[in-house]
């Protein structure tokens, strides 16, 4: 017993962190009596069925999978390919341009979302707040997590087969394209997940950069005063369950491949 | 990275340097719209926040604000609001610490006990976080109401009065942080802890070291750079995060943040706001400068 209760102990803290997510697929299911939304009340598959009911709710999806998406795409071309610079690339202010984007990770949002609210208005674009600077707010934010994402993988990654493939007369496109972006891809698609789910769920930047816009996030803010309608829980619910697959599909495609090696 | 010396160099248009990486313009290139995009949205942006924290106060959105080095905005701000600020503080302090003590238990686990176990453990830590923060933050609600079950357990062990609460007060505030960023701090912790080898620890023991001097004098200093960095990654975000006072606590719970936002969204009083945003990056940095001084890791930055 002694012997593990480490892992008992450590095994509880996974249950607590297991909790909210257990009520929230819970309360998916909930038949609310009453306005007091915080009690499971009565089973039903109604927020199932009726997803867009709570007026305004699929918009603020939409919006935040449009802008996730769109940002996502940018931030890793650009995250990548400085990764590549950063790896493989001697060049001066090497050491300053890590800090550079070390920097926005360990800046606090509130920090971040004002300082580039208050650019905006000293420019003039404080009348433009919406898609756009959300856009250009998100690219910033998750752009740093991309490259150290992609930074990890490429150090990690033995170059010798690379030196193989232009032994073999690959041309330097060749081995590119057949060698190393291929091993470098499971990185690329890990900072692009990383980077979607980040730009997806930010409140508290966008909620300072967003003008009338209303991503999801600002929608449950705002109905988070009023009374949450169950269909929030459906969508924690999708969330938690697609990432899930994720996940597992990642690990049953990496460990095929390693038995297909050995 | 394995070294490429004695390999005779294959013709390539960069040239390689002794450590495998290339010289040459094309590093840049790759670089630029990165370091561009940082520039713009990221650098400039606190010029310019520095900026409107030293502007007239007496402007306003529509007639403009005038630059006149008004240093006074930072005492005002600071009289009017050092209540917040003071409790974000202490707040992101509690929640961290309270952090690394589960953290370090679950990566512990994680990193010595869970066997073949381990990675999957590690998926279980990261997956409940790909659901949304608010979404979660709200079922906290839940579990902690009033007549709920965690309160009624509470009221029963008499560890709370019949008329005590959990909602709306510090503890609940504090439980949403330590929640919210726990993984911030477990993943650093694994990533240090499980390199440590095993080894080391046996030797000890077969040296007649009590398990806990084991711990003291081997795990817990090799351990050292995972718990530096998970505090900075918990404390960081936990002082600057509002949405938990918000959600959870009552406005005696009121976090710097929410100050700043209402300040600049709301007020419209983007000077005062400016130099709350201000006076709270230099205090973390302050606070991060000497803090990785004093536990020697400087190298980690």
């Amino acid at each position: 017993m002694r012997e593990h209760l480490v892992l008992i102990l450590g095994l509880l803290v996974l249950v607590y962190m297991f909790v909210p997510i257990f009520v929230v697929v819970l309360m998916s299911f909930n038949d609310p009596a009453s306005r007091n939304v915080y009690r499971f009340d009565g089973f039903t598959l109604d927020n199932w069925t009726d997803f867009c009911g709570p007026q305004g709710m699929c918009s603020a999806l939409w919006l935040s999978i449009r802008i996730a998406l769109l940002a996502t795409g940018v931030a890793t071309v650009l995250g990548t390919l400085a990764a590549f610079a950063l790896v493989r690339y001697h060049f001066a202010g090497r050491s300053a341009s890590n800090l550079l984007i070390f920097l926005p990770m360990a800046a606090p949002e509130i920090v971040l979302g004002s300082s580039l609210l208050a650019l905006f208005v000293a420019t003039g674009f404080a009348g433009q707040l919406g898609f756009w600077t959300i856009f250009i707010a998100h690219v910033m934010f998750c752009l740093s997590f991309v490259v150290v994402t992609v930074r990890a993988r490429l150090a990690g990654m033995d170059d010798t087969l690379e030196q193989a493939a232009m032994d073999l007369y690959a041309t330097p496109a060749q081995t590119f394209w057949r060698v190393t972006f291929p091993l470098v891809l499971p990185g690329i698609v890990g900072a692009a997940l990383l980077s979607f789910s980040l730009s997806f769920d930010d409140f508290i930047i966008t909620n300072l950069n967003a003008g009338t816009e209303t991503t999801f996030p600002m929608y449950v803010w705002g109905v988070a005063q009023r009374g949450v309608p169950m269909q929030v829980n459906v969508v924690g619910t999708v969330m938690f369950l697609l990432s899930v697959a994720v996940v597992v599909t990642g690990e049953l495609n990496s460990r095929r491949r390693r038995s297909a090696l050995t | 990275m394995t070294s490429t010396a004695g390999v005779a160099p294959v013709a390539v248009t960069d040239v390689r340097t002794e450590d495998g990486r290339r010289r040459g313009k094309t590093g840049y290139l790759l670089l630029l719209p990165a370091l561009l995009t940082l520039l713009v949205f990221f650098v400039l942006p606190f010029y310019s926040l520095i900026a409107t924290s030293l502007y007239d106060p007496e402007g306003s959105d529509v007639a403009g604000y005038e630059m006149t080095f008004h240093f006074q905005n930072y005492w005002s701000a600071l009289s009017d609001f050092s209540g917040p600020l003071v409790r974000s503080l202490v707040y992101g302090a509690v929640a961290t610490v309270i952090c690394l003590v589960l953290g370090y238990v679950l990566a512990y686990a994680m990193a010595f006990k869970a066997g073949r176990w381990k990675y999957l453990l590690l998926v279980l830590v990261i997956a409940p976080f790909f659901t949304s923060f608010l979404v979660r933050t709200l079922s906290w609600k839940l579990i902690l109401a009033d007549d709920g079950f965690v309160v009624n357990t509470l009221q029963f062990l008499q560890v709370l009065g019949d008329d005590g609460r959990l909602l709306a007060t510090p503890v609940a505030v504090i439980a949403g942080l330590v929640y919210n960023f726990l993984p911030f701090m477990i993943l650093p912790l694994f990533a240090s802890l499980d390199r440590i080898d095993p080894r080391l620890v046996e030797a000890s023991s077969d040296l007649y070291a009590h398990p806990f001097v084991g711990f003291f004098k081997v795990t817990w200093p090799l351990s050292l750079p995972g718990v530096v960095s998970g505090t900075l990654l918990t404390f960081i975000p936990a002082v600057g995060d509002y949405i938990n006072a918000q959600l959870l606590g009552s406005t005696g719970q009121r976090m710097i943040g929410s100050v700043i936002q209402s300040q600049f969204v709301e007020a419209n009083n983007y000077p005062a706001a400016a130099s709350l945003s201000t006076m709270l990056m230099l205090l973390i940095l302050a606070m991060v400068l000497v803090y990785v001084r004093r536990a020697g890791t400087e190298e980690l930055l």
